[in-house]
């Protein structure tokens, strides 16, 4: 048995990787119509007359619908499930977002019409005869600029733009320490902003079933749950008992399909309009103008340190750009995400951060992969290289002098969390030696043998995952709980299904989650099935984000599983008729202490479904249980990440050399599958350092990298073989001990490669090197150096 | 995409039939440019006329000492042919680097040259070795057929059946890609024959280019350093989020540099 901490190959990569998955754009339903969005070409504009009777003017077109159409039907607009207070008390500007463009658009994307029409074509061709009038308004994109006095305004009553101006920690504490401080290490970074393009775009099928009143969505959602409490409560108003959501195969998320989206809205409530199914699929071209864009943040940050290199405080002036409207979880990833985890491995004892929260005319940004976290830990390790380059100290050193020591749990930070587990000084040794980066100078010079400059960067990272406390999150803002739920149905003959709350799409969880119950039950993970992805199965669901599913959802099945047994106990001691207190638990039997007697849960599930011998005045038939698991913390995992780079000086173009990662998630279900998640963060980590980044026309608003023509997403030529370890100290407080690894790669490996980079410029008087590092940004910085130019 | 009647006939005639009746008609070879310009409604065909039953205008032949590929010669099967490896192993080469395996199967020469993109890498090593492209009307010499930006010497009736290549002593290709699209931010062919040396430049300018201080310069000593004080004027190159036109002529001096070390 002992399925937990095998690598059990993936049990549905099968099915994915034979064409056999049933993604949303699969599903096709009987009479179904196909929706297109009309979208705002323009950045920003007032939206005046729409004459639709063009569009309507083929037979094959079946309706038209404006921002005007919803409004006067009492649809209502997308929510924000985050609210932020400024630190004045005040609490954020929270604009309208409607489902579709009213009297404005606010950026180029914003949906301003739909489309019905008995084929795509046909919604397509009558698109374009659909006159829309804009007048054109001044737009803004980068947020530091929108700050500033006389910047267009995206909203009109929102004065400079501000969203909210937030602050966390004391700061009359981090003053006094640079005080006395003996080195202050400045720095001023652009984490860049990127756009997020999961494999499947995003698509959405609405229908009203007119004999229930029932209305369905499929969708693809990392959420369903949380889809169908927004848009049935919010937007809408259909009551849950009305509304199904199905989030099927979904191809990738990072974060962008957690969002309550306004195609969704548009394809339900046209659906139950015209009493017929309702289809919209994205294309590439327009996820890049209408999914929610990650990062985007403008940053000073201060570190103090006295002597031997403690740090002191730490001082972060955040602005952060909100795109034109607050998508779902917005305000929060750049304050609660992202200011709580300024301390990271660090015994840092005063801490500030503020962030400025502005409104731009761009798509709204959200949640991406790490989330906050990887902006927090970008900062964090630049600041502390810098440091180390200054103070002329190791930059390995450094953090040794300043990690939180391994018996200091819990460990309260001065922002907020408390962490309940680690060992960094653990992760940081083995990539060290792993890297072997005692042996690094000789490889530089091996490498300037060959005309190349080689650079080492290492970089630390702690994350705040297992996302969340409900009464600590509602005390910060969120407008919902983050438990999960879970049943465990045991069925008349021992198989066993699992309904979670969770959701997968592209994690495994059919598998982990199924090693997690098949020892849990002591059964074979043959007989475990995982089932997720719908309203109509799962009780309840917070769904998948922020690393949360194994240490929420998975433990959440392990409760549930512990009422099973609990049940089970009682209907073996009837059974074998001894004393509920004798009966013992193991490996999938019940046995009387002491005695071979004994009874599998197999032969106790049937007795429970056909109650003839049973303790039927006691207990009811059946064996299933449900759990919803609200976690007592968070969880953090930690790890270390060391890159190895080499820099052609004649064209600036950047090769890695070795990438060595070292990670503690707690305790690994699968760690073949834990790994394939520490290589997708650590390429998506790896495109933010090197080669992603959304950039729209400063002037016009224009989206410049609209399509992969532009957009450079990594590919496998891009990275190295990866050199990967973990190290583990539990979760004290989860019953699984697990931490998550989701998004852990993305976190650290930004940091990582830049302080590599900067290492290997080091000759030519470089402190920092913005993301992403295009050949052309670092072959300027050699060209430009004096050493250089004096060489030429 | 709009509608169009799509024809599929099997020989040259029928082509020149179906676009001579037809005035808004497109020819179709890989597809790979051509499609996702209609995708995307930036194109609006009457009829497409596909070439793939075409079967004279497929395949790799040596004449003499040259080699002639057919337009609709895919991209993978100039890469792998065994003419092409030993005659000019630089454009095997070039065609093993053009876009990804799903592009390399679909796109063809003939669709490549008749676009005229000014980062593709075909044009690049048609002008620098001097080849010929057949048509069917005429035989038309490289430095006249890239006229400019996605811009040739076919008349628009007129379709490419074949592209002629002398064999050099030697030739070699360097490609800078861009990150984002893997076409060229500045590639360089280089080849070199017993009477003379062409170097041509794609994805620095708005069309491909021959640099001929580059050529007399190699022409007298055939060795990287020969090169290494010409500076490619930046006036004219392109400049986009990708580079400016300074890394541009930048890069042509360095990618020239490696292609003449190739060549051996
Ligand atoms: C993702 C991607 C990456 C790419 N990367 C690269 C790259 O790195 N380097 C590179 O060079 N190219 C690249 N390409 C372009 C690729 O090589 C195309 O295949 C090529 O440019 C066009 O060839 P085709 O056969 O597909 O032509 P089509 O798309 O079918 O046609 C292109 C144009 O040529 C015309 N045409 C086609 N055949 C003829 C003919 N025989 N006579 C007259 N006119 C004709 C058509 O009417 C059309 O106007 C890439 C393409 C894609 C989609």
């Amino acid at each position: 048995m002992a399925e937990i901490g095998r690598a059990v190959k993936r049990r549905e990569d099968l099915r994915f990787l034979t064409g056999a998955g049933t993604y949303t754009d699969d599903i096709n339903r009987p009479g179904q119509l196909y929706a297109y969005i009309v979208r705002s070409p323009h950045a920003h504009a007032r939206l005046g007359g729409i004459d639709a009777s063009g569009a309507r003017s083929s037979p094959e077109v079946v309706a038209v619908f404006t921002g005007n159409d919803m409004a006067a039907d009492g649809v209502g607009g997308l929510p924000c499930g985050w609210q932020i207070h400024s630190k004045d008390g005040t609490p954020m500007a929270e604009p309208p977002h409607p489902v579709l463009a009213v009297e404005r658009v606010r950026h180029v994307g914003d949906p301003v019409a739909v489309i019905v029409a008995e084929s795509l074509g046909a919604a397509r061709d009558a698109a374009e005869r659909l006159a829309v009038q804009y007048t054109e308004l001044p737009a803004i994109t980068d947020p530091a600029a929108a700050l500033k006095p006389g910047a267009p305004r995206v909203w009109d009553d929102i004065a400079g733009n501000l969203c909210f101006d937030w602050q966390l920690g004391d700061a009359a504490a981090v003053d006094a320490a640079f005080a006395r401080a003996r080195h202050v290490a400045r720095i001023d970074l652009v984490n860049n902003r990127l756009i997020p393009n999961a494999m499947e775009p995003r698509a959405a099928i609405g229908e009203f079933d007119r004999a229930s009143g029932e209305y369905t969505l499929f969708t693809t959602s990392q959420n369903p749950h949380v889809i169908r409490l927004l848009m049935g409560a919010f937007v809408l108003h259909i009551p849950e008992s009305r509304l199904r959501v199905v989030a099927p195969d979904v191809g990738g998320g990072f974060g962008s399909k957690i969002y309550h989206y306004a195609e969704e809205a548009i394809v339900t409530w046209a659906a139950g309009k015209l009493k017929r199914p309702i289809k919209w699929t994205a294309e590439r071209s327009e996820s890049f103008v209408s999914d929610a864009h990650g990062r985007d943040h403008v940053t000073h940050a201060e570190l103090a340190l006295d002597a031997g290199g403690k740090f002191l405080a730490l001082k972060v002036s955040t602005i952060a750009n909100m795109g034109a409207y607050l998508s779902t979880f917005a305000p929060a990833i750049p304050t609660y995400l992202y200011g709580t985890l300024l301390a990271g491995t660090y015994t840092t004892p005063a801490i500030t951060v503020e962030t400025k929260a502005v409104f731009t005319n761009t798509a709204p940004v959200d949640a991406y992969r790490g989330a906050g976290r990887p902006e927090a830990t970008f900062l964090l390790e630049r600041l502390v290289d810098v440091a180390a380059d200054e103070l002329g100290i190791d930059p390995a050193e450094l953090r040794r002098r300043n990690f939180i020591p391994k018996d200091a749990y819990p460990y309260q930070t001065p922002v907020a969390l408390q962490y309940d587990s680690g060992d960094y000084r653990a992760t940081l040794e083995m990539a060290l030696k792993a890297a072997d980066y005692a042996g690094f100078e000789a490889r530089r010079e091996e490498a300037a043998r060959r005309g190349k400059l080689r650079g080492i960067g290492l970089a630390t990272y702690l994350e705040a995952c297992g996302i969340a406390p409900s009464a600590v999150v509602g005390s910060l803002g969120a407008r919902a709980g983050l438990y999960e739920a879970a049943i465990v149905r045991v069925h008349p003959t021992g198989s066993v299904s699992v309904l979670t709350g969770s959701h997968s799409h592209g994690q495994g969880h059919e598998t982990s989650f199924a090693q997690l119950v098949a020892d849990g039950l002591g059964i074979p993970i043959e007989t475990v099935e995982i089932i997720h992805g719908d309203t109509a199965k799962i009780p309840f669901g917070m769904g998948t984000y922020g690393s949360r599913s194994l240490a929420v959802g998975g433990s959440a099945i392990q409760k549930a599983m512990d009422k099973v047994v609990a049940k089970g106990k009682k209907i073996a001691a009837h059974l074998l008729e001894a004393s509920e207190a004798d009966i013992e638990w193991k490996d999938g039997t019940f046995t009387v202490a002491g005695t071979d007697r004994a009874k599998t849960l197999g032969e106790v599930a049937l007795a429970a479904y056909v109650p003839h011998n049973y303790p039927i005045d006691e207990l009811e038939p059946g064996l299933e249980e449900s759990a919803f698991y609200d976690p007592k913390n968070f969880t953090f995992p930690a790890g270390a990440y060391v890159a190895e780079v080499e820099i052609d000086p004649d064209t600036g173009k950047l090769s890695i050399e070795r990438f060595t990662a070292s990670d503690d998630f707690g305790r690994i279900i699968n760690p073949m599958i834990v790994a394939g998640q520490v290589h997708g963060g650590l390429v998506q980590g790896i495109g933010q350092a090197l080669l992603e980044s959304c950039v729209y026309d400063k002037e016009t608003g224009q989206l410049l990298t609209g399509s992969y023509n532009d957009y450079a997403m990594p590919r496998a030529d891009d990275v190295p073989s990866f050199a990967l370890s973990t190290h583990a100290t539990l979760c004290t407080h989860n019953p699984l001990g697990v931490k998550g690894c989701g998004e852990a790669g993305a976190i650290g490996a930004p940091a990582a490669l830049t302080n590599a980079i900067v290492d290997a410029l080091k000759p030519f008087g470089v402190r920092h090197v913005d993301m992403p590092a295009r050949p052309e940004k670092l072959w300027r910085i050699i060209k430009e150096h004096p050493a250089r130019a004096a060489a030429e | 995409m709009y509608e169009f009647e799509y024809h599929r006939p099997a020989n040259l005639d029928e082509v020149g039939r179906i676009l001579g009746a037809r005035e808004e008609a497109k020819i179709v070879a890989g597809g790979m440019t051509l499609i996702p310009t209609l995708k995307q409604r930036l194109a609006h065909p009457s009829d497409l006329i596909d070439l793939g039953a075409i079967s004279s205008l497929r395949g790799i032949r040596e004449e003499g000492d040259r080699i002639v590929i057919g337009a609709m010669t895919r991209h993978v099967e100039v890469e792998r042919s065994a003419i092409v490896q030993r005659g000019i192993p630089a454009l095997a080469a070039l065609a093993g680097h053009i876009g990804d395996p799903a592009v390399r199967n679909r796109g063809t020469i003939g669709g490549s040259i008749a676009n005229n993109d000014p980062a593709a890498d075909y044009p690049a090593a048609v002008l620098a070795l001097g080849g010929s492209v057949k048509t069917t009307k005429r035989e038309i010499a490289a430095d006249p057929f890239f006229t400019g930006m996605f811009e040739t010497a076919l008349d628009p009736s007129e379709i490419i059946t074949a592209v002629s290549f002398p064999k050099p002593q030697a030739a070699a290709y360097q490609k800078f890609p861009n990150p984002a699209s893997r076409y060229a931010i500045a590639g360089v062919f280089v080849a070199r024959f017993p009477n003379a040396v062409r170097v041509a430049v794609t994805g620095a300018a708005p069309c491909v280019f021959r640099v001929p201080e580059m050529e007399a310069a190699l022409s007298r000593s055939f060795s990287a350093d020969a090169i290494k004080d010409i500076k490619i004027p930046e006036g004219g190159l392109n400049t986009d989020i990708h580079a400016s036109a300074e890394y541009r002529a930048h890069l042509v001096g360095v990618m020239a540099r490696r292609a003449v070390a190739a060549c051996g």
